[in-house]
């Protein structure tokens, strides 16, 4: 197995773990979580585009990752503030189905 | 300087209405004395123009405006002969329903509401009147739905809103296959500018079939104003409306835009010769038959005035499809000229219903016993309006079913003479038993709900009501003289049958 | 000239949101301005330039494409650059009446309302996909913050709903973006065409980023977290969302599609968003129909009337895309206008329930005929902006002779009927026995008249198409049928 074949087994399986969380953790600190784990294995992908066998590696893809990241917290900052916020208005930090906004005044 | 006012007088027209509906939600509820005076002062300016146009189309000219609203797709206003004809009944009615209504709706609420939508009802119907092409007519055909509604629903009562909910989906249906037609005759053939004799005829052969799904499409559009049988459903529902609002809109606006609109398609952008031969004109003529036969049997059933109005409304407005759908000028200047014979009569009918109502509670057609002693002016008008329907001699009536007569046999369709004999019958059926509560019958000790006013008969109420009926006598008399609507008909058939 | 100007458009709003931030509230206002104030005449400049030479390029820092990253303005952009401008500073009208410098949310709401507008230039400026991603993602969480902002608990529930499948998409997009330039090994827009052969991966690519903004554009099956979102929003982020944020992602899309990959046989997938479009109409309408709340009704209409932007797909033509860049404009101002003047019901009864509303029109005259005039061009009667997009919408499905479109396109006017005019028939019931508007607090008259000014907009954009539609036929991608 070479190592690009590594990555993207790495980047789909980490995909799928944060697919999963997503859907299936109700906590909101779960679901921000299982994003973050998403984002990950896509920057695991990029970097892996931008590693070739030989040779000098290509740097655009490099700052695009890093600029995903400062994106990925700056949203996931904004995600808990968000959720810390519901917490103290609600008292609960998750989107309960019986909560649809349709039944609200 | 001439050309100036060509262009913009058509315009002036809807824009005089249109402004005045505009200032008077800008008034608000309160100024009541500027909302009459201004109403007034609209209804004559309105008339004058009208009147000017008039006289400008009958010295051969056509004012025209026209802007781009789309590339290739053109809004124009022209007067031409027959636009003259619609406006100048519509200018004229609105004048006379302008003063019942304001002393109709004296100190109830939402006023403002109902006189803007009023004027702007009336906007919709001079641009109407004055749509050089199908678009434009389309636009205003449209708008006239949209500025009705609040008219139908103003009571606010929960009957109201359901009556309104019916009105919108008959009308708007209608439009959607309005539109989907006019879509289609563009793609097929470009705008439908409206000239005498049609445009169409070229795509006869090539087209034929989409021609033929297209005018359907355009009828049934048009027909659900008209109330033509099955489209009517909505008619006899908007009763519930304020009497003023039943006058125009069975008089003058929504069923005679759409009647008019059928001359339009049939005359002006298919041309009869070309409706002939794609075989439509007799599905056309036996649709205008049955409804004017099932109008006429439904209105006897009717023990509420107004419904009964309403449904010899629906039979009424097939005379004027009927005429066209025979072909001939001799039938067609009878469906034409009932145009306006119609609007004379039928209005006065709504205003005397209106007043029964308003000021002694009466409703229904055996309340109505004795009520000529009562009210004897309100009763003398309802009668002309009633005998004219009948066709009695020498009221407006007469003169239409006697040309549609005519022309039915020159044409060699001896069978549409049956239907107006019995159509005749039947409004004789459902008029003549209403004459002899009224006049014949004894007075009742107290009447339903009479209303506290010193005398019942004074005012603008009956007074439009005594115009109406002096107008639809003056037309049936005078028919002769050059500047009755019949020469002007005749003169615009003139230009159908070369 | 025109590159200042430009980087002036972007940059304004920017340094106004820092001022906004930095600067002692009695300064607030003068940063306000600022940052909103001259854009109309900045605009100018880049408009005339574009009339006269067509489309113009900028490659920021000085480093030419394949390397560096350019932005871009086109006659579309442009014409969506001036909606932009022209409808933010309506609004921020009506924005100054409830969120006027000193009262409570005052300093938190113009900051990411700056924000959000830099961000919406920026977005429609950028000509490389990954600055789109990132003036995209800065769009949606400005977006996601000002829902929140007042934080009532109905709308913090929607903002994290809208945050939680925003991040998702924002990915499914970057994931996208990351496989073109392993293929390619360039991230401008405009250099796609020539350099993206069809092939499983790059397909997948694309596949990926339309999915993304699909799911931003919320478009059925995806348009979940609009409704909640748009309808518990403060009145001004509601109507800007309705009105320009959702449907940047839509105009990406066609970006993608027309600029980005033209030369693809697509017809297949275009016949699936159009199908998409299609079943957002029927059923957002449909969904409209049933809402009790005001603000809700007018969300699920924003759900419906996207999906005609989706029809431009299947049809594909110069008509179309006249039809869709017009529907684009009038929906926009018609939207905001019936947003702004909810907002100014709901203000005055402290409800937007429609049990409420009865005989309102007596009582906000103003605001009901807004709501009105926005709801004649939302169904597409005439004369408006609306009408004129739907004839060119029908006039297109004909020319391809594409029934199934026209009679959906006919049908989707009705069904805005139906739960428009449910909403007009509620406000002429007569309030004698539901609605007691004694409470009622008097809106300021800017408020109303904010909303009034586009609902008259959308009015007028149905006589004045000439120009528009020119401009749109002059920035449409070559080989497009009539």
């Amino acid at each position: 197995m070479d190592s690009a074949t590594l990555y993207v087994l790495a980047a789909a399986v980490l995909f799928g773990i944060g697919v999963h969380g997503l859907i299936v953790s109700a906590h909101l600190m779960r679901k921000l979580f299982a994003i973050n784990i998403m984002g990950s294995s896509i920057f695991i992908l990029l970097v892996a585009t931008a590693t070739p066998i030989s040779g000098q590696a290509d740097p655009i893809p490099q700052a695009l990752v890093l600029t995903g990241i400062v994106i990925a917290v700056s949203a996931t900052a904004f995600g808990l503030a968000l959720m810390v916020r519901m917490s103290q208005e609600t008292g609960k930090a998750t989107l309960a189905v019986e909560d649809e906004p349709e039944n609200d005044d | 300087m001439m050309d100036q006012l060509m262009f913009w007088t058509p315009l002036l027209t809807v824009i005089v209405s249109a402004l005045t509906g505009i200032v008077i939600f800008v008034a608000g509820e309160r100024h009541a004395l500027l909302r009459i005076i201004l109403n007034l002062a609209a209804a004559i300016a309105k008339l004058l123009l009208v009147v000017m146009i008039g006289l400008l189309v009958r010295n051969g000219f056509t004012p025209e405006f026209r802007v781009s609203l789309v590339p290739g797709l053109d809004l124009v206003l022209r007067a031409d002969a027959l636009s003259m004809l619609f406006a100048s009944l519509s200018a004229v009615l609105w004048l006379v329903t302008t003063v019942y209504a304001i002393a109709y709706l004296e100190r109830s609420p939402n006023r403002a509401r109902f006189f803007g939508f009023f004027s702007l009802c009336v906007a919709a119907t001079m641009g109407i009147s004055m749509a050089g092409n199908l678009l434009t007519f389309f636009i205003f055909y449209e708008l006239l739905t949209l500025t009705t509604w609040p008219l139908v629903v103003h009571n606010g009562t929960a009957t109201a809103i359901r009556a309104g909910g019916t009105y919108l989906r008959y009308t708007l249906s209608g439009g959607a296959l309005f539109l989907v037609g006019l879509v289609w005759l563009y793609g097929i053939s470009g705008p439908q500018a409206f000239v005498a004799g049609g445009t169409l005829a070229d795509h006869a052969v090539d087209a034929r079939l989409s021609l033929q799904i297209i005018f359907v499409l355009l009828t049934i559009g048009m027909g659900v104003k008209a109330a033509l049988f099955p489209l009517h459903g909505w008619l006899p529902k908007a009763m519930v409306a304020p009497a003023p609002v039943s006058a125009l809109l069975h008089a003058v606006a929504v069923v005679k835009a759409g009647a008019f609109g059928l001359i339009r398609l049939v005359e002006d952008v298919y041309g009869a010769d070309l409706v002939a031969d794609l075989g439509l004109d007799l599905p056309l003529l036996l649709i205008a038959a049955f409804t004017i036969l099932y109008g006429s049997v439904q209105a006897l059933r009717q023990v509420d005035l107004k419904k009964r109005l309403a449904f010899s409304t629906v039979s009424q407005v097939s005379y004027i499809i009927l005429g066209i759908a025979i072909g001939g000028p001799v039938a067609t200047v009878g469906g034409i000229v009932h145009l306006v014979h119609q609007g004379l009569m039928k209005i006065i009918l709504f205003f005397c219903a209106g007043i029964f109502a308003n000021l002694l509670g009466v409703k229904r057609i055996d309340q109505l016993d004795g009520i000529g002693r009562r009210m004897p002016w309100t009763s003398t008008s309802f009668t002309v309006g009633a005998l004219g329907m009948i066709g009695l001699p020498p009221v407006a009536g007469f003169v239409s079913k006697w040309y549609l007569g005519a022309g039915a046999v020159e044409a060699g369709r001896t069978w549409v003479v049956a239907i107006l004999v019995t159509s005749s019958v039947l409004n004789a059926a459902y008029f003549l038993p209403v004459l002899k509560r009224i006049w014949l019958h004894p007075p009742p000790d107290q009447w339903p709900h009479e209303a506290r006013v010193s005398r019942l008969e004074t005012g603008s109420l009956v007074g439009s009501a005594i115009v109406a009926a002096v107008l639809s006598l003056g037309v049936g008399l005078l028919a002769g003289h050059p500047l009755s609507p019949l020469n002007w008909v005749d003169s615009i058939v003139a230009g159908y049958f070369p | 000239m025109t590159t200042e100007a430009l980087a002036l458009i972007v940059f304004l709003p920017l340094l106004a949101a820092a001022g906004a931030v930095v600067l002692p509230t009695a300064w607030l206002g003068l940063s306000i301005r600022v940052g909103l104030m001259p854009l109309p005449l900045l605009l100018l400049i880049p408009t005339l330039e574009v009339l006269e030479n067509g489309a113009y390029r900028i490659a920021l820092a000085g480093h030419s494409a394949p390397l560096g990253i350019a932005w871009q303005l086109d006659p579309l952009s442009l014409l969506m650059l001036w909606l932009n401008v022209g409808m933010t500073l309506l609004i921020s009208l009506h924005a100054n009446c409830s969120f006027r410098p000193g009262q409570p949310h005052a300093h938190r709401f113009w900051p990411l309302w700056l924000l959000l507008f830099a961000g919406m230039n920026a977005l429609l400026l950028s000509a490389d996909l990954f600055n789109i991603y990132v003036t995209l993602e800065l769009v949606t969480l400005t977006a996601i913050g000002l829902i929140a902002l007042e934080g009532k608990p109905p709308a913090l529930r929607a903002a994290m709903r809208y945050l939680l499948l925003a991040l998702l998409a924002s990915l499914l997009y970057l994931l996208g973006v990351g496989l073109i330039y392993g293929q390619t090994g360039v991230l401008d827009l405009y250099l796609l065409a020539e350099r993206l052969a069809p092939g499983w991966l790059s397909v997948t690519a694309i596949a990926l980023m339309i999915v993304g903004l699909l799911i931003k554009a919320a478009i059925f099956p995806l348009h979940a977290w609009l409704p909640a979102a748009h309808g518990n929003a403060p009145g001004p982020v509601s109507a800007i969302l309705s009105a320009m944020v959702v449907k940047v992602s839509i105009y990406l899309i066609w970006r993608l599609w027309f600029w980005g990959v033209p030369e693809w046989d697509l017809d297949r997938a275009a016949l699936l968003l159009g199908v998409l479009g299609g079943m957002a109409i029927v059923y957002g309408s449909l969904a409209a129909l049933v809402q009790q709340r005001l603000k809700l009704i007018i969300a699920y209409s924003t759900v419906a009337q996207l999906g005609y932007l989706l029809l431009l797909f299947p049809l594909a033509s110069t008509l179309a895309f006249q039809a869709a860049s017009y529907h684009l404009l009038s929906h926009g101002m018609a939207k905001a206008a019936m947003f702004l003047a909810a907002a100014n019901i709901l203000r005055s009864l402290g409800t937007d329930r429609l049990r409420h509303l009865a005989g309102i029109d007596q009582r906000l005259p103003l605001d009901v005929f807004a709501l009105a005039l926005g709801g004649v061009s939302i169904m597409g009667l005439p004369p408006s902006g609306g009408f004129l997009a739907k004839w060119l919408f029908l006039e297109a499905a004909w020319s391809a002779r594409a029934w199934s479109w026209l009679i959906l396109i006919a049908l989707g006017g009705l069904l805005a009927a139906a739960y428009l005019f449910r909403v007009l028939a509620v406000v002429c019931l007569h309030p004698r026995r539901r609605g007691n508007h004694r409470h009622l607090k008097r809106t300021p008259d800017t408020a109303s008249l904010a909303a009034m000014l586009l609902a008259v907009g959308a009015i007028i954009a149905g006589f004045t198409s000439a120009p528009i539609l020119d401009l749109v036929e002059a920035g449409l991608p070559p080989g497009l049928p009539r």
